[in-house]
């Protein structure tokens, strides 16, 4: 394996590539529920700019080497957004473009939730939410024994904060002052049944975490320029960090950010095609 | 009852079963990828020595038993083997969905101290009683299940099981087991230890069910019944030889648990039996399918027939019928 097949941290990138890169994830993500003909539009939309710039900016990584102990982490508590991370993985040669074909078919590694023992540059599996904050507090107490460099990032939805295992995972992450771990909240403000506030409301958010020895910010999730800056601040912060992304179910196509009917769903064609031609026209520009 | 027998030292010095914390010790001195954790029980299950020598390679999670177990995930998928300890009805009950998703699906190799097992923590209340372990974690795959009839089958547990690349739930009682094995047995994967032979009917028994099996074919004896007692310590994968050998040596089986009756080790012995097309003599001593009462374990043992009194009885019913 040679050295320089590794993507380092914080890599110096047009934050326009990084919106754009945004807005393809978007339009794979319809090419994909294409195959399915259900999934979930528009946690993957809230949450687009954030896994651009983590993945084409901030993350330490070898796509040659999926399992290269010195990776930084990458955790999905939010599960069901992993069909807008199985793009950016092929892209960036963590498997053959040609997967993402199969996704949910008979036998394909691609479900509509991750699994690290299927795919490549899946750090841990995940579906039941609420688990994975807890699975990073593990992987950055092993960094730490291990006296590795690498960090664990985790994002969580907002509905996910309602499971109380997450709040036993910020309480130890506490406990321990992990300096290498970074939780991102993408604070779309929407579940399944309507808005959180109206379902199980969990604002304050940010004094929640604090309460439990975090720092936290909070930030337009889909304002690159901010994300980058809360990102590269993050890495820098001591003891548990948490990013409480402000963002927008169903981002980047109007008729999914006035309706919440589309966290899971199936665009037919006319619904398809005015998504992607929206979305288009701003990589167009 | 003796006020010094409620200190917790005092009450740990006087159960000698309690043997992870020490043989987890020894692994550890050899190997460097062991780390140990439990949820404010170190005092109560013996961990504490561990604690003790290996501070850096112990994690106490206080009294959040799923954020636990999703760490030992953690620590698992980052190389190293962890092993978990809590109370058995909050490891296999509170924790089933962190075993099953975070460690059996993803194939990792945490090992889960699952102690006080059955109504080992009698008075303690239904709670505490860990009576559906094994169903539990015989119907998940990828999970390795093993039960533990004393301190020393701990220990050789501990050590047969330290290489499997998957997770591991050891089901192991209060520490207060009368012993079975006098040295550190070696165990073989999904081998039933032959303790007793004897032509007249088998019992398969698990746990603190083996130590009475013993001592139900020693009475036996006196009515010229010759029994075979298997040590059921390796539950999943299961000995499904020892099994159809059983049934067709000695012409019956009893199997004795405790736990309920259903999905446990009678229930694995029945399905062997019945998908293997064996008709014999089968019958499941456990308790009851029911919550059971509270009361020192035991009063427990002996009012469910749990003993080796009602083994015998349970013997000769069957060998008369």
């Amino acid at each position: 394996m040679t050295r320089n097949t590794i993507l380092s941290r914080n890599r110096s990138v047009d934050p326009v590539r990084l919106s754009e890169r945004a807005d393809w994830i978007r339009l794979e993500t319809i090419r994909l529920i294409e195959i399915a003909k259900s999934g979930h539009y528009s946690s993957v939309y809230s949450c687009a700019e954030m896994f651009s710039v983590l993945y084409y900016r901030t993350l330490r990584l070898d796509p040659a080497n999926p399992r290269w102990a010195d990776r930084d982490r990458f955790l999905l508590g939010k599960g069901h957004a992993a069909i807008g991370q199985y793009p950016i993985l092929a892209d960036l040669g963590f498997f053959p473009e040609d997967w993402l074909d199969s996704y949910t078919r008979l036998g394909s590694p691609l479900g509509d939730h991750p699994d690290m023992n299927k795919v490549p540059g899946c750090d841990f599996s995940s579906g039941s939410i609420g688990h994975n904050l807890s699975v990073g507090v593990g992987m950055a107490l092993a960094a730490r024994m291990q006296k590795r460099d690498y960090l664990t990032w985790v994002m969580l939805g907002d509905g996910e904060l309602n499971e109380g295992q997450v709040w036993e995972a910020a309480m130890a992450a506490g406990h321990y002052r992990l300096s290498n771990i970074i939780a991102i909240v993408d604070a779309n403000g929407m579940g399944l049944d309507g808005d959180i506030e109206d379902v199980m409301g969990i604002e304050p958010i940010a004094s929640k975490f604090e309460a439990f020895g975090w720092t936290a910010t909070e930030i337009d999730g889909h304002d690159v320029g901010s994300v980058v800056e809360a990102f590269d601040a993050a890495q820098e912060a001591t003891g548990p960090h948490v990013i409480i992304a402000r963002t927008k179910k169903g981002k980047g196509v109007r008729f999914m950010e006035v309706s919440p009917h589309w966290h899971l769903g199936y665009l037919g064609p006319k619904d398809k095609d005015v998504a992607i031609a929206e979305i288009g026209s701003r990589i167009a520009k | 009852m003796d006020p010094a027998s409620w200190n917790i030292e005092t009450s740990l010095a006087k159960l000698p079963g309690l043997t992870m914390g020490d043989e987890l010790c020894a692994m550890a001195a050899e190997r460097e990828d062991i780390v140990v954790l439990t949820a404010d029980l170190a005092s109560s299950n013996g961990t504490s020595v561990f604690r003790d020598r290996f501070p850096e390679r112990f994690i106490n999670t206080g009294i959040a038993e799923q954020n636990m177990m999703s760490v030992a995930a953690g620590l698992a998928a980052s190389g190293f083997t962890p092993y978990v300890s809590t109370f058995a009805a909050f490891a296999s009950l509170l924790c089933a969905e962190q075993l099953r998703t975070d460690m059996a699906y993803t194939k990792l190799p945490v090992r889960i101290l699952a102690h006080h097992a059955g109504v080992s923590m009698g008075f303690y209340g239904t709670s505490h009683h860990a009576v559906e372990d094994l169903a539990i974690m015989r119907a998940m795959a990828n999970m390795t299940v093993v039960s533990a009839a004393d301190g020393n089958a701990t220990r050789g547990l501990l050590r047969a099981t330290a290489d499997i690349p998957g997770p591991v739930y050891i089901r192991i009682g209060r520490g207060a087991e009368k012993p079975v094995y006098g040295t550190i047995p070696t165990f073989e994967s999904g081998r039933f230890v032959k303790i007793r032979e004897g032509a007249d009917l088998t019992v398969i028994a698990t746990g603190i069910g083996t130590k009475i099996a013993i001592d139900a074919a020693d009475a036996l004896v006196q009515d010229g019944i010759a029994l075979r007692v298997l040590d059921a310590a390796w539950i999943k994968p299961i000995d499904r030889d020892a099994v159809l050998a059983a049934a067709a040596e000695t012409g019956g089986i009893l199997t004795v648990e405790e736990h309920n009756p259903n999905g446990g080790l009678g229930g694995a012995v029945a399905e062997i039996l019945a998908e293997g097309g064996i008709a014999t003599r089968f019958r499941r001593h456990a308790l009851p399918d029911d919550y059971v009462l509270v009361a020192p374990p035991s009063h427990l043992y002996r009012h469910y027939g749990l003993s080796a009194d009602g083994i015998a009885a349970a013997v000769r019913e069957m060998v008369a019928n």
